[in-house]
């Protein structure tokens, strides 16, 4: 027991307060739930490339906690990731796999391909048996063309010209069977993907707010973070709350005056 | 009853102009038993640094421990302060690691980083960051908290108006949470002064 706060961890998990947890659990209180993305995420491949968009709501059960999380994640400057499922899942696996990809590039001198992302998000995720949950689409663009896959929080893949993920997929999904065709332009690939996300944002309940786009190209990538914004707060009073000076009662107040830090420099010897 | 109704908590976090100000109920129970009313929930990482933690209070007091353990060791080998969205990171890393076996607590994180730029953020219970540029909240009185800020809330307000926002939004709320209350304690931080305020609330 010694070693646990002596040492920072080594990385991977730590299952330390498992059993205590399950104790918890066996006296009858609730295991907590944990922040989802609900969401509705998608991505096309077109002439050029790929496309992905995604909603922006976070729901953490009933409630929105967030109305503009960014679900489009980074994996190499030519790949991107949309993520489904548990956030702080999706967050910390595609953080992982692009870490890994990039040590990849430096070891290798290459650019990095889909497949290798995918490779990478597959077996970390079968190895977790679908216990870490996130269920994702990623696209990207490399020397072997343009790929777009989907990946499932057990571990299987699928490889589509058109894929949709989340909560929302069915809403979106029905889009993209009634308008996708192949050899779709950059400005039909971004209005479909709109299209899309917008039948998730507004059919779905756990989808909302905002629609980001990411446009994926041979040499370019674009992400247009809020390219559309068909969920304005319209309904905000122009007075707003303004509450007086000492209207709130105070039974004590401590005020610290901040030192200003002095920073020691390297200076170079007198001048001559 | 979930293991975040255990204790009862409320934090809040709201940004102003080139400040923040984040707060806390003092309330800790047992379950329906009220136990003290002066427990603290908002702690220091360093002078532009706070972190308040909701849920399990056990697990907030551990968190905090190794949290600033952490903060200790970066200073002597960095010899320097972090940054908030560093510690952001680090909380959300330190959270993650025990993702099958969490601690109960939800952080809000509030800073002022490089050029007094106001900071915060909150995580669930495993370490999804969510950064806002208005307010955060967590604890069991969240949802009331929510409906509160963003009411009240207005961007860049000066560090008295903050105060009395964040009060009353945080005092309003509480007041319709039975496991939450027993008083406020309110934390603003400009960049050159921090103050401390204890509110007079319902003690009910």
């Amino acid at each position: 027991m010694a070693g646990a706060m002596d040492l920072p961890a080594k990385g991977g998990f730590s299952f330390d307060l498992c059993r205590r947890n399950a104790m918890l659990a066996e006296k009858g209180l609730k295991m907590p739930g944990f922040r989802k993305t609900g969401t509705t995420i998608v991505g096309l491949v077109f002439q050029d490339g790929v496309v992905l968009g995604a909603d922006t709501r976070a729901t953490e059960g009933p409630i929105v906690a967030d109305k503009n999380c960014e679900k489009i994640h980074f994996m190499a400057p030519n790949i991107y990731c949309c993520g489904a499922g548990t956030a702080a899942d999706t967050e910390a696996v595609t953080d992982m796999v692009s870490s890994q990809l990039q040590l990849h590039r430096y070891a290798t001198g290459r650019e990095s391909r889909v497949v290798t992302a995918l490779t990478l998000l597959k077996s970390h995720l079968f190895s977790y048996q679908g216990h870490v949950s996130a269920a994702l689409v990623l696209g990207g663009v490399d020397v072997t063309g343009p790929h777009l896959h989907t990946v499932y929080p057990h571990g299987s893949t699928d490889t589509l010209p058109f894929a949709t993920m989340g909560s929302g997929s069915l809403a979106a999904m029905s889009v993209f069977e009634s308008k996708y065709k192949e050899g779709l332009t950059r400005e039909e690939g971004i209005q479909l993907v709109s299209d899309a996300i917008c039948a998730g944002i507004f059919n779905d309940l756990g989808s909302g707010s905002n629609v980001d786009v990411c446009v994926i190209t041979k040499g370019k990538t674009e992400y247009l973070r809020n390219h559309q914004l068909p969920n304005p707060r319209t309904y905000v009073s122009s007075k707003g709350y303004s509450f007086t000076k000492g209207q709130t009662e105070v039974l004590s107040t401590k005020i610290t005056q901040l030192k200003p830090k002095v920073e020691v420099t390297e200076s170079d010897a007198m001048e001559e | 009853m979930s293991i975040f109704e255990y204790n009862g908590s409320a934090v809040v976090a709201m940004v102003g102009k080139n400040c923040f100000a984040i707060a806390s109920d003092r309330r800790l129970g047992v379950q329906l038993q009220t136990i003290a009313t002066d427990f603290q929930r908002v702690f220091k990482i360093h002078d532009k640094l706070y972190i308040g933690l909701s849920g399990l209070a056990t697990d907030a007091q551990t968190l905090y421990q190794r949290l600033v353990f952490r903060h200790k060791l970066y200073q002597l080998r960095e010899e320097r302060d972090m940054k908030p969205q560093t510690f952001a990171s680090l909380v959300s890393a330190l959270l993650y690691e025990k993702r099958f076996g969490p601690y109960f607590c939800q952080p809000v994180i509030a800073g002022l980083g490089e050029d007094n730029e106001p900071f915060i953020c909150t995580m669930d219970c495993i370490g999804a960051k969510e950064l806002a540029k208005d307010f955060v909240v967590s604890g069991t009185a969240s949802e009331s908290l929510y409906g509160a800020c963003e009411s009240m809330y207005k961007p860049n307000m000066e560090p008295e108006e903050l105060f009395e926002t964040i009060s009353q939004a945080l005092l309003s709320s509480v007041d319709r949470d039975c496991l939450s209350g027993w008083g406020g304690y309110v934390l603003l931080v400009t960049p050159t002064e921090v103050q401390e305020r204890v509110l007079k609330g319902r003690m009910d």
